[in-house]
């Protein structure tokens, strides 16, 4: 059992964080989260020369040819400095899931593209009244003299706005599929939309929108897996945006001054800031636990759950006591503790939120009698 | 022993929910409902309407438009006002300022500034707190030096709750800098917004509104008389004032509202084979938070009849009162889930409620924060009990 970084994984950490400690300050990401795409193309490029956009992917691909730990370490930086660049939706999971496909080399290209930085994708799954696990996809797929196309509407497209392509889930017949869709193709329609942290997103229209299908063998599977890697990969960003917010918060209560002395000396706000280091050492430990496994191949849902469970409960106390233990600068817009909350309660909702991994958990205790980890 | 409200009582909550409903235009209460209150002029228009039926301030003295109602009423009232989605009046001019000056003021104040208060066309701003005063409102900075028949301001405030509206201020200036006792050299000034040398610059919040400000003074003149009582007696008057602030906070109207609007949308919400209402883990922790609720509103009845001790009634429901406020947003922007993700673009893709949630849900922090904090209130609740 080892929870250390080797020696690469620490260069990797560290080159990712003095990358941004470079590009941004409080004030530019302020300015860029509210500008245009939200996003910052240097910094993608910078980003592709560290090996980040191709970290998982094959060298063969083009890519660093890592694997889920250092998806997780880099996950865990960006968290820490709230970076709005879309790694996670344009990169990591588009290249995971055409990484699944019976013939990665059909994608070739593709891959190529995301690992340099110039091929942004994105996920196109999620369709109206449906909750996580997002399985109710209506979007039809039919197959014509001319190929085929996609016809349905997808919403929540994370980072939709600027994609060159998607990876939209559609039926055929009742089967689960998955097609590649050009971004700039006829008969596809995009709506964006900002989220509560300042990113952006889309929804789409399909409308008899050619398509070209992904060979996945077995489509669920590769769905679960892909989602499972979401999972774990924004648990370990919340891991860092939890310790910043926590590690500010600190510091604000060392430096705040009321009733002649620092915040912090008072006893009650002391208690409050050990009870939330727990927190953030619970869900962390929970996050290692999910990178760990399905580092060894075990895309186990009920553990990914498990994790983003105490993570989205952790981030829930953490959020919410970081802004209020700042007092009014907490709840302005100006001031960046509120930026950690959002993100954390985007994160959240993006889990799937902390019910419905409870029921996810809940509905297998009697299948074993204790929890075995592993 | 009787929680039922007398026939008396009874067909006063009937009579003023039948003027809330029928008097009130309908577009202010939806809007209100909706988290859309039209700032300034639906509180103005609603508080004029109040007025002319004999209902904006009926906490007030008889002499000034009070109704003398028991604490029944009262809170009758309020509650009512909450449910039919009614924006509540300006509670810088009714609840503070008001009757601030109907217990201190002099004669020559209460016929100058009460009726517009009244009637809100003197829209107050409360200056207390300022950057380095915040729970520690006591070691406040902002001066006021005598020089003839005037008082010269200067300092900052700081959280000032529509300033950007307010015509006038009632602010807690340091008039006596070596007082032995911090709270002793303390006054409560009247300041006209349009006096030279005042300067005030918004601030946003998470949900993007603009609803408090800082606001600068810099060598502002302020009459003589528009001094509060005494000079360096102005301690006393703001702490009669926070005590009522604290009891209105409670808002046990608004966090109902808000639990059978989330029934309401869990109910819309589809989830697995039925609706997320369907959900026994939601539905415990709804009734969860109505049983909790309900709680609060009985210990303010009892509160109204005398029942509990009163030096810390007030925190307490100050305490609870914006921890189930805070709660219940939180409940929506879960029932939100995944739509929250979306605070704009097409309403028929994501319902504006679900696109207001999280930044509702942030910026709703603010409830445990002003007003004194939870923290204040639990330092104030285990004074009563330890005596220390
Ligand atoms: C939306 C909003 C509207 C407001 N409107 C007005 C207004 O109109 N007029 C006005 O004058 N003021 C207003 N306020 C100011 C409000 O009263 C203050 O924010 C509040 O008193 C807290 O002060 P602070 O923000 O400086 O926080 P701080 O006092 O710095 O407190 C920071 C944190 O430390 C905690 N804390 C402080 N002291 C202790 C202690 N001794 N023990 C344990 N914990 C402690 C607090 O509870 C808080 O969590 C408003 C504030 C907000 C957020």
């Amino acid at each position: 059992m080892d929870f250390n970084l080797s020696r690469e994984q620490t260069a990797l950490r560290d080159a990712v964080r003095e990358l941004y400690r470079r590009n941004y300050d409080i004030e530019r990401l302020r300015e860029t989260a509210i500008a245009d795409r939200g996003w910052t193309s240097d910094v993608w490029r910078s980003l592709a020369e560290t090996g980040v956009l191709g970290l998982a992917i094959p060298e063969d691909f083009g890519g660093a040819g890592a694997g889920i730990v250092e998806v997780a370490t880099v996950m865990t930086e960006l968290g820490r400095v709230l970076a709005p660049e879309p790694i996670l939706d344009s990169a990591v999971i588009p290249a995971d899931l055409l990484l699944r496909s019976k013939d990665p080399r059909q994608w070739q290209g593709t891959l190529e593209g995301i690992a340099s930085g110039d091929l942004l994708g994105a996920m196109a799954h999620e369709e109206r009244g449906d909750r996580w696990p997002h399985r109710a996809v209506a979007t039809s797929a039919t197959e014509t003299a001319d190929g085929w196309t996609l016809t349905g509407s997808k919403r929540l497209v994370k980072h939709g706005d600027v994609a060159d392509f998607y990876l939209a889930s559609a039926r055929v017949g009742d089967d689960l599929a998955f097609f590649m869709v050009d971004g700039s193709t006829q008969g596809l329609s995009r709506t964006s939309f900002r989220t509560p942290d300042r990113r952006r997103g889309a929804h789409l229209l399909l409308e008899n929108t050619p398509a070209t299908p992904i060979e996945l063998g077995d489509p669920d599977a590769a769905l679960r897996r892909v989602e499972t890697l979401e999972q774990v990969a924004l648990c370990a960003e919340a891991i860092g945006s939890m310790e910043e917010a926590l590690r500010i918060t600190t510091d604000y209560l060392g430096s705040r001054k009321q009733f002649g002395t620092a915040l912090v000396t008072f006893q009650a706000l002391a208690h409050r800031l050990a009870d939330l280091h727990v927190l953030v050492e619970m869900a962390r430990s929970m996050s290692l636990y999910a990178v760990a496994v399905l580092e060894d191949g075990g895309d186990d849902p009920v553990i990914a759950s498990r994790a983003a469970l105490q993570v989205c409960r952790s981030a829930r106390v953490i959020g919410h006591e970081s802004i209020h233990l700042h007092g009014g600068i907490g709840v302005t817009e100006e001031y960046v503790i509120g930026q950690y909350a959002a993100r954390l309660m985007a994160i959240e909702a993006r889990l799937g939120g902390a019910l419905e991994h409870l029921q996810q958990v809940a509905s297998g205790i009697d299948a074993y009698d204790k929890v075995v980890l592993g | 022993m009787r929680m039922r409200l007398s026939n008396d009582e009874a067909s006063f909550r009937q009579q003023v929910r039948e003027f809330f409903n029928t008097q009130i235009p309908k577009d202010i209460r939806e809007r209100a409902a909706s988290g859309e209150t039209r700032e300034p002029d639906d509180i103005a228009d609603v508080q004029r309407i109040l007025n002319a039926h004999g209902y904006a301030v009926p906490s007030w003295p008889a002499a000034w438009g009070g109704r003398e109602w028991s604490p029944v009423q009262e809170h009758v009232f309020l509650d009512e006002m909450h449910l039919a989605h009614v924006p509540e009046p300006l509670t810088f001019n009714v609840d503070m300022i008001g009757p601030v000056l109907c217990e201190f003021g002099t004669d020559e104040q209460k016929a100058r500034f009460l009726p517009g208060t009244a009637n809100l066309d003197i829209w107050w701003c409360q200056g207390f707190s300022e950057p380095d005063a915040g729970s520690d409102l006591a070691s406040l900075r902002t001066s006021a030096v005598r020089d003839g028949d005037e008082f010269i301001v200067n300092g900052q405030k700081t959280w000032t709750t529509l300033a950007q509206h307010a015509d006038w201020m009632f602010a807690l200036v340091r008039t006596n800098p070596d007082a032995p006792k911090r709270q002793e050299g303390i006054s409560f000034l009247l300041i006209d917004m349009r006096s030279p040398g005042i300067n005030v610059r918004p601030i946003t919040l998470l949900d993007g509104s603009v609803e408090v400000n800082e606001v600068f003074l810099s060598d502002v003149r302020v009459p003589v008389e528009n001094l509060v009582g005494e000079q360096d007696r102005g301690w006393t008057y703001a702490k009669f004032l926070l005590g009522n602030e604290r009891t209105r906070v409670a808002r046990v109207g608004v966090s109902k509202n808000r639990l059978a609007l989330a029934k309401r949308l869990a109910a819309e919400t589809p989830a697995g084979q039925g609706t997320l209402l369907d959900d026994p883990m939601l539905r415990a922790r709804i009734a969860e938070m109505e049983n909790e609720l309900a709680a609060l509103e009985v210990t303010l009845f009892r509160a109204t009849s005398g029942d509990v001790d009163q030096a810390a009634i007030a925190s307490i429901l100050k305490l609870r009162g914006s921890e189930l406020q805070e709660q219940t947003t939180e409940l929506i922007a879960d029932i939100a889930g995944p739509t929250a993700l979306a605070v704009d673009g097409p309403s028929d893709e994501i319902p504006r409620w679900a696109q207001r949630s999280i930044r509702s849900y942030l910026a709703q922090r603010k409830v445990g924060i002003y007003g004194g904090s939870s923290e204040v209130q639990r330092m104030i609740i285990a004074k009563t009990l330890t005596g220390r």
